[in-house]
């Protein structure tokens, strides 16, 4: 097999993973009142009908509510438990570290029905509650997976130096570690967030009656017909879910350009 | 207290939070429906404890069941192997390429940032009735009424290759990434043809992550219901639809807890295999 042929697979491969949503995009400005094919022109009307739809606009707030509940609980517990596994030798180290990615060996939807039976069990009903807790559990581990790896890069010397000139392990967290961590925990929180703002499984097994997101307010909308307000909320939602992450991408490499720069005219 | 015993508790004060959250809402919750799976749901609809084997009778010999199951493992295995004949060239091209190889990263992680349903769903534009391929070949006359593509096995399946691909991909990648190429060139200039050291180096020092890779499209394909309600017909349910069935629409508790445990043991079984030989350990490297 050549090369020309192995770069062919791979664009073709890449097409088949980016066309369809490519697609999805291209309806969502086709001025037909059906979400289908033929586009009949361009249109922003059903960005329009998005935000006069009380529905949507419903699920847009509980989406962005939960994730970023999510993302802050996720993110605080996650940085916790990897500063103990990255800076201390602890004992049973391999057993916490599984234990701790435990939530994505187990399938979802076990997790998910055991979550809520439990929590039934215990008189915590179907509720935004049950919601952040399934939230939390499925998205910590790769919080704590993500951040673990950012956290090796972070050099110890620079603490101990803090300290030694007399600075207090708590004034040495908040002025040096919290400041070299932001990175880690910026990662942290927009992985957890978009990981919550795009669940569906456990979701639809956890909320109550009446309560969407908007991953299960397209699939319930999925069930009636294709209205071409799917394809706007979609897109906004790709919007939302892929473009955070590169605009946070975008700004760091930037900030780092600055730093490397500043560094050159010292 | 010593500074020594307060620097050892320190870490423990760190871990304690999330081993909380973990031990509360996972590994207390799954021992739970353990428990509940052995209860029973009486005509009434109350669950009433004790120790009654039906739930666990129904779900081990119900045909069908059984018949769910095996097409479950049978869709999650074609996917997978599907998954590794398109990722690993792909993956292959990615660790080689000269040029920008950034930006190929880029677009290998974003498809992880865009939804699950709103990827499932966008084939439905490709494939239904009013769809791209349909407008496309009426244009051209090649049809005169739309034909049905959706809704079978095989869209079912094209779903959840395309919701899967990514992490075969990136696990492939990541592993052939680890290879010195120079073992390839080595190879060459003992007479080795470029598909021979391919076979006999390359290949063979990959297969952790084509393994890893695997692994994960094969669990997260044979747990989801998603995919199958989106993109399946009413025959084309799912072992994780059969849970939903049990859980949301008929209620039956103790059953579905059952039927959750069936599917954890099926695929416990696999994770348990694969960690044995290969060790979880090259699964995080994919992850993280």
């Amino acid at each position: 097999m050549g090369w020309p042929l192995i770069r062919l697979w791979a664009i073709l491969v890449y097409l088949f993973m980016f066309l369809p949503i490519a697609v999805v995009v291209l309806l969502s400005v086709n001025a037909s009142q059906f979400g289908a094919f033929p586009m009949t022109g361009l249109s922003l009307r059903w960005f329009e009908a998005l935000f006069n739809n009380d529905a949507i606009l419903r699920a847009l707030r509980t989406s962005l509510i939960l994730g970023s509940l999510t993302a802050v609980v996720s993110t605080t517990l996650g940085v916790l438990a990897s500063l103990a596994l990255v800076r201390y030798n602890i004992p049973f180290r391999n057993a916490i570290s599984t234990l701790l990615i435990a939530p994505i060996l187990v399938p979802e939807v076990v997790l998910a029905v055991a979550l809520l039976l439990f929590l039934q069990f215990l008189g915590i009903h179907k509720s935004f509650t049950l919601l952040l807790f399934g939230h939390v559990i499925f998205t910590l581990p790769f919080v704590i997976l993500v951040v673990q790896a950012r956290l090796v890069g972070i050099r110890r010397d620079v603490e101990e130096a803090a300290m030694s000139l007399g600075a207090s392990p708590m004034q040495t967290f908040f002025t040096i570690t919290l400041p070299l961590l932001t990175p880690a925990v910026a990662a942290g929180g927009l992985f957890a967030f978009t990981i919550s703002f795009d669940d569906i499984t456990g979701t639809l097994f956890w909320k109550p009656g009446g309560v969407e997101t908007v991953p299960t307010q397209i699939f319930a909308m999925l069930r009636n017909s294709i209205s071409p307000e799917i394809n706007a909320l979609g897109t906004l939602m790709i919007v939302i879910t892929a473009g955070l992450p590169l605009l946070g991408l975008a700004i760091s490499r930037r900030l780092a350009l600055r730093r490397e720069r500043a560094g050159q005219s010292e | 207290m010593s500074i020594e015993a307060r620097e050892a508790r320190q870490p423990w004060i760190l871990l304690s939070p999330s081993l909380a959250v973990i031990t509360l809402l996972l590994i207390v919750p799954v021992l739970f429906i353990v428990v509940y799976s052995f209860w029973l749901r009486t005509s009434v609809g109350d669950v009433q404890p004790g120790f009654f084997l039906d739930n666990w009778q129904d779900a081990l010999t119900d045909r069908f069941f059984r018949d769910i199951l095996l097409n479950t493992l049978k869709i999650a295995a074609i996917t997978t192997v599907v998954c590794a004949l398109m990722g690993y060239p792909a993956a292959y091209f990615i660790a080689r390429a000269k040029g920008n190889k950034a930006l190929l990263l880029l677009l290998l992680m974003l498809p992880f940032w865009i939804s699950y349903i709103i990827r499932t769903m966008s084939w439905i534009y490709i494939l239904g009735t009013s769809g791209a391929l349909n407008t496309a070949m009426e244009w051209l006359g090649i049809i005169n009424e739309p034909i049905q593509m959706l809704y079978n096995e095989t869209t079912v399946i094209l779903g959840l290759v395309h919701f899967l691909l990514p992490f075969m991909v990136l696990n492939v990648y990541v592993s052939l990434e680890g290879v010195d190429t120079t073992l390839e060139d080595a190879a060459g200039s003992l007479g080795a043809t470029k598909w021979q050291s391919f076979l006999q180096v390359t290949l063979p020092l990959s297969l952790p992550g084509l393994a890893a890779g695997g692994l994960l499209c094969f669990v997260l394909g044979a747990g989801t219901y998603i995919t199958p309600a989106v993109l399946g017909g009413p025959r084309d349910a799912m072992f994780a639809n059969l849970v939903f069935e049990a859980i949301i629409t008929q209620l039956n508790w103790p059953m579905g807890a059952a039927l959750s445990l069936l599917l954890l043991a099926v695929l416990g079984v696999l994770v348990m295999v694969y960690n044995h030989f290969l060790g979880l350990g090259q699964l995080m490297k994919g992850l993280g």
